[in-house]
């Protein structure tokens, strides 16, 4: 599946061999404030909670609206934890951050 | 969302509309849903929302050229394949042709986590993406509101919903959005409250355990539309919708005549039969030969090449054949020519209104001249009477504007008056037959009445209607002194009747026989008097001629005397004597 990538925010790729771990995909609607929102939150959660083993895919519906019938995207933005299975979905700009660990299932580091 | 203007706020004066295909609906809506609007299809489970939905797609995708996109959030592209192929509808094929998108909307509640702010722009953009991709005209929703189900936050889904109104017609696209009914409203969301253009309510009443489908529109803005509450079915051809009760009385009438295929019925209904595209009405109580009146006018028919189409709600098809060719009526050749089609149905099989929209759907499909419903009185244990009566009135109607010759047959109760049939449709009938039981004499026999022929002198006398091996029969009814005679008691005053004809016949012989015998014997009498007569006259002629011949001896002697005595000449008196003898003769 090929993936949009925005400038703003390239591709992060953590520590390649522990990769496949969590593989992230957001999707967003175009650099609306919601979207922004979204991938600073997830940037931030990511890498307070899973430093080193994640890896986001950002998709842009308003470029590839194709790619929304496959994820089943309604709203957006929305998050889809691809790895670790099974697939799980967040939406919203994830700023409430305690339900983005329970939406992905991130244990809090001790 | 490219291309966002499309030409569809052209029409400012008038609305445009876009014809669904779907068998009257087009009809009640006057054109079709509105053009580049939604529309609101709602009502409750199992009434057939998708199915219109689909169809509205398909046949603007197949009949219109106009592509659609059904976006389900109900059932999965690939079971709403199989659902539809049941119906005819290919939906994989016209999704090849890109002609249709299917697009299956998952929402379930326990996958997704609200996190914060969000909008359904991805469900826009599924969409817009999917019209764009096949330039699709139309758009299904079903059933949008499983969103509410899916999500938490009804403040943000009402504004979106809003908003996505707004952006199927900013799209120009005409749109169907399904909807749950709901306790007191039409859905359980209040999705009405953004779909203001159309509303369609669909309705699933079962009345007496027969259940009756209907569909009506509760509000179309801009335009004029049949407001009652139309029966429709949903059959392997999918979806139909039978405006019957818009129909008025306008239909032509035709001065052309059918044969009744019983001659002296013709000739009591003036000596030709129905009227072509008349109501025909044939009431009577049970076991008077109804069905072998209809299956007389059905086999002369069909022996004209015309096509029938025959209503059974009692006997079975096979069972009908059988009786009549006890009566001498073969249908089952017409049968097998495809000239005679039989629907037989229990009525209590559905609603009346079904009954209906069958009967149309079968009328439309095998185009007959001619309907026989055998019998209208059976349908009453699917209904009230006056919802018989409603039905019935739009189905002559309809027949009457098809020019169709409607033929029912209606079961009175015993006892019950002659001018009134169980369904009191007679006011709506143009000929009708009373066929009774008359009884006497140890016998029930069956006379035949014309009550009514509208347009024709019809005879006004009963007629015995006997049923024989070669068919039905009328026979004159003896109407005397004694009363109406039928059956057996006519047969032998028939009897009686002839040996008094011919008595009286004898008895003017006899007494021409008298006038003979008494002319000949004057005639003898006569001849013997002339023969005395002549005899006589014979010797009175000969005794004149002696006389004469006497007296003229005697002149003589005394001329010779007085010669002889020289005395004077005495005048001959012979001329004399002959003359009074000749007047003595005459």
């Amino acid at each position: 599946m090929t993936s949009e990538i925005r400038p703003k925010v390239s591709r992060k790729i953590k520590t390649e061999d522990v990769e496949k771990a969590w593989q992230l995909r957001l999707y967003v609607a175009g650099q609306t404030p919601k979207s922004l929102t979204a991938f600073a939150n997830l940037k931030r959660i990511c890498e307070e909670h899973l430093e080193g083993k994640y890896r986001i895919e950002v998709i842009d519906l308003m470029v590839n609206p194709q790619l929304a019938k496959g994820d089943q995207i309604l709203a957006l933005p929305t998050l889809v934890r691809k790895l670790p299975n099974p697939v799980r979905k967040i939406i919203g700009d994830l700023s409430n951050t305690e339900r983005v660990l329970v939406g992905l299932d991130i244990k809090p580091l001790d | 969302m490219a291309k966002l203007k499309k030409p569809k706020r052209a029409a400012a004066e008038l609305l445009q509309k876009c014809p669904t295909g779907i068998k009257g609906l087009d009809e009640i809506t006057g054109g079709g849903l509105p053009k580049g609007r939604p529309t609101l299809v709602c009502g409750g489970t199992g009434c057939g929302k998708t199915l219109l939905a689909m169809e509205f797609l398909v046949r603007g995708a197949t009949e219109f050229g106009e592509p659609g996109v059904f976006m389900s959030f109900e059932e999965k592209s690939e079971e709403l394949s199989q659902n539809f192929a049941s119906l005819g509808f290919d939906l994989n094929d016209l999704e090849a042709r890109k002609k249709l998108a299917l697009d299956y909307v998952h929402v379930d509640r326990s996958e997704i986590e609200e996190t914060g702010a969000y909008d359904l722009e991805g469900l826009f953009i599924r969409l817009g993406y999917a019209i764009d991709s096949i330039g699709a005209k139309r758009v299904a929703l079903d059933t949008i509101e499983t969103l509410f189900s899916g999500f938490a936050d009804e403040v943000i889904l009402r504004a979106e919903l809003r908003r996505l109104f707004g952006f199927l017609k900013d799209k120009g696209v005409s749109a169907v959005i399904t909807g749950e009914q709901g306790e007191g409203t039409l859905t359980r969301f209040g999705l009405e409250e953004y779909v203001a253009d159309c509303v369609i309510f669909l309705n699933h009443k079962v009345t007496e355990q027969i259940a009756t489908r209907r569909l009506r529109i509760v509000k179309y803005r801009g335009s004029a539309h049949g407001t009652n509450e139309y029966p429709f079915m949903i059959d392997e051809q999918g979806f139909s919708v039978m405006p019957i009760s818009s129909i008025g009385l306008d239909h032509a009438a035709s001065t052309e005549r059918v044969s009744t295929g019983i001659p002296r019925l013709d000739t009591m209904l003036g000596e030709k039969g129905y009227f072509k595209g008349s109501s025909v009405l044939v009431t009577g109580t049970a076991g008077t030969g109804k069905s072998s009146m209809a299956a007389h006018f059905v086999d002369a028919a069909c022996r004209r090449g015309e096509r029938c189409l025959y209503f059974a709600f009692e006997e079975s098809r096979n069972q009908i054949i059988r009786n009549m060719r006890s009566i001498g009526i073969d249908l089952e050749q017409w049968v097998n020519k495809g000239l005679l089609e039989f629907r037989n149905s229990r009525p209590t099989l559905y609603g009346l209104e079904m009954h209906l929209v069958t009967m149309h759907k079968a009328i439309e499909g095998f185009q007959p001249s001619i309907v026989v419903v055998d019998p209208i009185s059976n349908l009453v244990a699917a209904a009230s009477d006056m919802e018989v009566k409603s039905m019935l009135s739009r189905l002559i109607d309809y027949l009457k504007m098809k020019g169709i010759t409607a033929f029912c047959t209606d079961l009175t109760s015993v006892g019950g008056s002659l001018e009134r049939t169980d369904v009191g449709i007679s006011s709506l009938v143009d000929t009708w037959i009373s066929l009774q039981i008359i009884e006497g004499s140890g016998e029930r026999n069956r006379g035949l009445y014309v009550l009514k022929s509208r347009g024709m002198a019809h005879s006004n006398q009963v007629r015995e209607y006997c049923i024989t091996d070669t068919g039905a029969q009328l026979q004159d009814v003896y109407i005397g002194t004694g009363g109406v005679l039928t059956g057996a008691g006519r047969v032998a005053q028939e009897a009686r009747e002839a040996v008094e004809i011919l008595e009286r016949g004898q008895e003017i012989e006899r007494k021409q026989r008298d006038i003979e015998r008494k002319k000949a014997l004057i005639e003898a009498q006569i001849a013997a008097l002339r023969v005395g007569f002549e005899a006589e006259k014979d010797d009175l002629e000969r005794i004149i001629a002696r006389e004469k011949l006497h007296q003229e001896a005697l002149a003589e002697e005394t001329r010779v005397m007085a010669r002889f005595r020289k005395s004077d000449d005495l005048p001959a008196p012979q001329g004399n004597i002959i003359k009074a003898g000749k007047r003595g003769d005459r």
